[in-house]
């Protein structure tokens, strides 16, 4: 955010805790470039004014007791996922648009710990479901690189707000490339942490096995930083991995002379877009000449990914979504004449259609005499692409490649076809299977549009793949690039 | 023709855990409706389960209790349905991996012992409950039960009529209550039944097709209704009709079963693994601390009762018939070395009736198992007779003291001394000259007369025995 | 692979979606195009390949049974479209 504030989570912290301005002033500055820029950009689904000053006032309190963390009264964007008390959470869905959760996400609560200030709610595609925030109830958001394309999804909408630098940085959430896809189309990094990492609870479910929150930022240096603040045990969530809390940042600024860096050369097949498959060999090589050694590796049943994804995906949606019956909460129809046009009509009325497309294909991969023949087929796929991770992890500590075949698309190309879209998703649905860490930072520009190059690590690996990610960054200048036409004039 | 029939249960044992199978809200019956459901019970958004171990626990302890296989890993599903009652439209189950396979459950049933054969236990959540409430045209949902852990034990089809069934539904109810994993209250819901009833031309090797019958809440009830079920498709099939696979209803009031339309439209409940859960891991560890915890089961403490105390076994059903009231017989026994036979009489006879009268269960039963068994001594002793006893036994029932103290306080002490019974005696013999001559003429009832009589001299305090003896033998020395 | 409308029909029940007739067709080629993308798992024999549930190989923590949890209705039903006394309200569910 230019000139009267830095745009790096870590610079901002620093500028706080040393006073050379308040939360306050940043995030009326924040407020200010929201009320101005997001008519254009539909970031934000709700954006928290008098919360986020209140909260704000509150840090700066702390800051001067002494008694602040390190992010203590750094503004964010909240995805719309995460269940916030007091604030409306809509998940992007007209089902939710009334909606007001009774208790804070896990992660919310942890950002309240530390004292962070939220924004606002961002937009997404509606249940976290599609890969270009279309399907969002409250339209669609715009890619500050472009208006006329997408921004990715379905964490488009925070994606979006940190690159016009609407906000420094933000939650997103990835299960099937929904952080890594956004963060490539906006030329931003995003992380997704290793299945577990981030707790689920009041994280509302698109399909619990692959579902994961992570941080989305400039820098990997400030993804380690909200990594600190989101990970860590849950009780309330049973798939909460029972770890001690580490420091993500703790392998930033070393040397990555040992690392083993693999291509699998699955990913760069005739899908992916020539130009931005030459942006990737020149990281390649930048990360070679940083001193890592590449080679050449295989995962060789990459093209079940999507398949086996979609199967898995839909069909835990399907189940995930029958909660939202419109009795308990949620949008409930208008005369229903009898409980089953109760149910029918509120979830016709609730849901877009993309959502209903995928709940009907989910109940057909679970329904009676299919069962074997999709889901539990897609189940051992599953176990094959772990595997094929597992054995390329046996000779590499990481694995290189794009996050996406081509740049952000212009919206409403896939509309006539939905099913086209899911394709931009190859490269990003086999890490979710597996429930491994993977994040994309930006590797460059074709046509003026972000590229985005992802890494991948074996499980647990988070600090190692951000050291690495951080060491690049050091030495390219992707991640500093700003969309012109909105960051021009930012607050002063 | 000659018809067989087939019936297999299924029952709902709600486990006596203090939260709930996945949440951390309260069990507790008859609370405000839905102050007991959280968010999780609520399937609010982002809300998640957590599995409870002690439900967990409950499951394994029953599983070892009839020989079951208990699995190193189970597996909670999702049986995905739209009901009112069924907050996040699926219900959490287990289906392909239950926690418990197979295991038997022995049963007395007619004059010898049938070994039921069990197809599984597996844990689940019970749903909420609809109530009709004061808006017209419509239902409330009260979803405080929803998430109360259930174990779900299912018998194979091995049962041949209602009696048999029933026996064994008796037998299962004893066990989770000496098990302590449920609390057995039939009338508030803890313990259900659903009976799937088939009936075959007896030499058919095939199933016929069966109904399952829902919401039997009383042994009397499941009786009633299987037999009413039996005749109902007996008659269908003599009459040339055939029966459909349908889930019926007991009416209670009208003594029959109904179908229950509506619920039946193509079921399909697309089972799959809950993502939200992973495994739940038994170690051999964990199975080897529960099985020391387990305590006698009922088919062993009736045979021992029968063996050791030289009871009759219907006797010893009845003092086995819960943990507890075998453990009050027991407790008696250790305090005092009182005839076991003596004892399980006054157990079964007026203390029973008394603890049925107050509606009372023998755990607080007013009179200690010590006090009781110086009663039954006092009996043996000779320091009172039964009659007495009665009055004794009432006045301990009412709180005025122990046996002896009340024996004590009312005077009640049998006159056992020779010679203060001698000169009663012979007072009754010089007042009734007339019966005296009877006797001796050989009218042998008349000693009876004569025996009262001296009781009513000595306020019924003489023993009766020596009361009588004395009597013939003073009668003796006249002639 | 393919599905008709009929079965589109089914799964909006099963569902409880409710689909205007004339939404069918439209719903059956898109179902039916994503079961074509999702069919190529088809080609890889998986024979004696154990189903992977989730990402790990972790088994459930166990909580304690300890009520954890306090009466919030109030706060719950204030998202509620209808309740009554306490109960939330559906339209009359007839046994």
């Amino acid at each position: 955010m230019s000139d009267q504030f830095p745009s790096s989570v870590a610079q901002l912290a620093a500028g706080l805790r040393d006073g050379e301005y308040s939360s306050v002033e940043l995030t009326k500055a924040y407020l200010t470039r929201i009320s101005e820029h997001d008519d254009a950009l539909n970031s934000f689904i709700t954006v928290c004014d008098e919360s986020a000053l209140a909260q704000a006032r509150a840090a700066d309190a702390a800051i001067a007791a002494g008694a602040a963390n390190n992010l203590c009264g750094v503004p964010y964007a909240n995805k719309d996922i995460f269940c916030t008390s007091d604030v409306r959470t809509s998940c992007g869905s007209k089902m939710l648009d009334n909606f007001i959760a009774p208790y804070d996400a896990g992660v919310v609560e942890r950002l309240n710990a530390a004292g962070m200030v939220m924004l606002g709610k961002t937009n997404m595609d509606e249940f976290a479901m599609g890969s270009s925030n279309e399907t969002s109830f409250y339209g669609r958001t715009c890619n500050p690189w472009d208006l006329s394309r997408v921004p990715g999804g379905s964490s488009g909408g925070s994606a979006a707000a940190v690159a016009a630098s609407l906000a420094p940085i933000a939650t997103g959430t990835d299960t099937g490339g929904s952080i890594r896809q956004p963060a490539a189309f906006c030329g931003i990094s995003g992380l997704k942490p290793t299945y577990g990492r981030v707790s689920r609870y009041g994280m509302i479910a698109f399909a619990s096995s692959l579902d994961q929150g992570g941080p989305m930022g400039r820098t990997a240096e400030d993804l380690a930083l909200l990594m600190n603040v989101i990970a860590g045990f849950d009780e309330r969530d049973s798939t909460s991995l029972e770890m001690p809390d580490e420091d993500f940042g703790r392998l930033l600024n070393k040397p990555i002379e040992n690392a083993r860096i693999g291509v699998p050369s699955e990913y760069f097949g005739p899908d992916l877009d020539a130009e931005i498959g030459a942006l990737l060999e020149r990281a390649i090589a930048e990360f070679e000449k940083l001193g890592a050694t590449i080679c050449e590796v295989s995962l060789p049943n990459s093209q079940l990914a999507i398949p086996a994804y979609y199967v898995i995906a839909l069909a835990e949606c399907s189940s995930n979504l029958s909660r939202y019956d419109g009795i308990r909460f949620g949008h409930q129809c208008e005369n229903a004449v009898d409980l089953t046009d109760l149910y029918e009509r509120s979830r016709a009325e609730g849901f877009g259609e993309e959502v209903k497309r995928r709940i009907l294909v989910g109940t057909y991969a679970l329904s009676s005499g299919y069962y074997d023949a999709y889901y539990r087929k897609a189940q051992q796929i599953r176990r094959l692409i772990k595997q094929d991770f597992v054995n390329a992890f046996d000779d590499v500590d990481f694995l290189i490649g794009p996050t996406t075949p081509d740049v952000a698309f212009t919206a409403g190309c896939h509309s006539s076809d939905p099913v086209t879209m899911y394709l931009s998703d190859i490269y990003t649905t086999a890490v979710n299977l597996a429930g491994l860490p993977a994040l994309s930072i930006p590797a460059g520009q074709v046509s003026g549009l972000p590229v985005g190059l992802q890494l991948i690590g074996n499980y647990f690996s988070e600090a190692a793949m951000l050291g690495l990610a951080d060491r690049y960054q050091k030495n390219s200048s992707w991640h500093l690039s700003h969309p012109s036409e909105i960051c021009a004039g930012g607050p002063s | 023709m000659n018809w067989e029939t087939v019936i297999g249960l299924e029952v709902h044992a709600q486990l006596s855990t203090d939260s709930k199978i996945f949440s951390g809200a309260s069990t507790a019956f008859g609370a405000e409706p839905n102050s007991q459901a959280c968010a999780v019970d609520l399937g609010l958004p982002g809300a998640l389960p957590v599995v409870n171990i002690r439900a967990v626990e409950m499951a394994v302890k029953f599983g070892l209790a009839v020989n079951g296989r208990i699995a190193s890993h189970s597996i909670f599903a999702r049986k995905n349905y739209f009901y009112p009652d069924l907050p996040k439209g699926y219900q959490i189950s287990q289906y392909e991996d239950p926690i418990v396979s197979g295991g038997v459950l022995p049963i007395d049933f007619d004059g010898g012992i049938t070994d039921i054969q069990l197809t599984r236990a597996h844990l689940e959540e019970d749903a909420g409950k609809s109530a009709h409430g004061n808006v017209l045209g419509a239902t409330g949902i009260d979803l405080n039960r929803a998430g109360t852990a259930l174990l779900e034990i299912v018998s194979e089809p091995v049962m041949r009529s209602a009696k048999e069934a029933v026996a064994y539904l008796r037998e299962l109810h004893q066990l989770v209550q000496y098990l302590k994993i449920c609390d057995g209250n039939m009338e508030e819901g803890s313990f259900r039944c659903d009976a799937n009833v088939s009936v075959r031309l007896k030499g058919d090797t095939e199933f016929g097709t069966r109904t399952e019958i829902k919401n039997l809440n009383s042994f009397r009830f499941v009786e009633r209704a299987i037999d009413f079920e039996v005749e109902r498709q007996i008659d269908v099939l003599t009459e040339g009709g055939s029966i459909t696979q349908e889930t019926r209803l007991y009416d209670t009031e009208a003594g029959e079963t109904r179908s229950m339309r509506g619920k039946e439209d193509a079921h399909d409940y697309r089972y799959f693994p809950d993502p939200d859960l992973l495994p739940v891991h038994v170690a051999p560890e964990f199975i080897e601390d529960l099985s020391v915890q387990l305590p006698e089961l009922p088919r062993a403490k009736r045979q021992r009762f029968v063996t050791d105390y030289e009871l009759s076994q219907d006797d010893a059903s009845l003092l086995t018939g819960s943990a507890e009231t075998a453990a009050y017989f027991e407790a008696c026994l250790a305090a005092e070395a009182v005839d076991p036979k003596a004892l399980s009489n006054w157990i079964v006879g007026e203390l029973f009736a008394a603890l049925n009268e107050a509606g009372l269960k023998i755990e607080y039963c007013p009179i200690k198992p010590t006090d009781f068994s110086v009663l039954i001594e006092r009996i043996s002793d000779g320091t009172i007779s039964g009659k007495m006893a009665k009055e004794v036994f009432q006045a301990m029932w009412d709180g005025e003291g122990n046996a002896d103290e009340v024996i004590d306080a009312r005077g009640l002490e049998q006159i056992s001394d020779s010679a203060a019974i001698e000169a009663a005696v012979d007072e009754v013999i010089a007042e009734n000259s007339d019966q005296v001559a009877q006797f001796r003429a050989g009218k042998e009832k008349v000693l009876g007369f004569l025996v009262g009589q001296v009781m009513k001299k000595t306020k019924g305090q003489a023993n009766p025995k020596v009361a009588n003896e004395l009597m013939k033998k003073q009668l003796g020395d006249g002639e | 692979m393919s599905i008709s409308d009929d079965e589109v029909r089914a799964m909006a029940k099963l569902a409880r979606l409710a689909i205007e007739e004339s939404d069918i067709p439209i719903y059956a080629e898109q179902v039916s195009h994503i079961l074509e993308l999702v069919g190529q798992m088809n080609d890889v024999d998986t024979t004696d390949v154990e189903p992977m549930a989730h990402p790990q190989d972790l088994v459930a923590r166990l909580r304690p049974d300890r009520v954890t949890e306090s009466d919030n209705r109030d706060a719950f039903q204030r998202n509620a479209p209808r309740t009554e006394d306490g109960l939330y309200l559906v339209p009359q569910v007839i046994e």
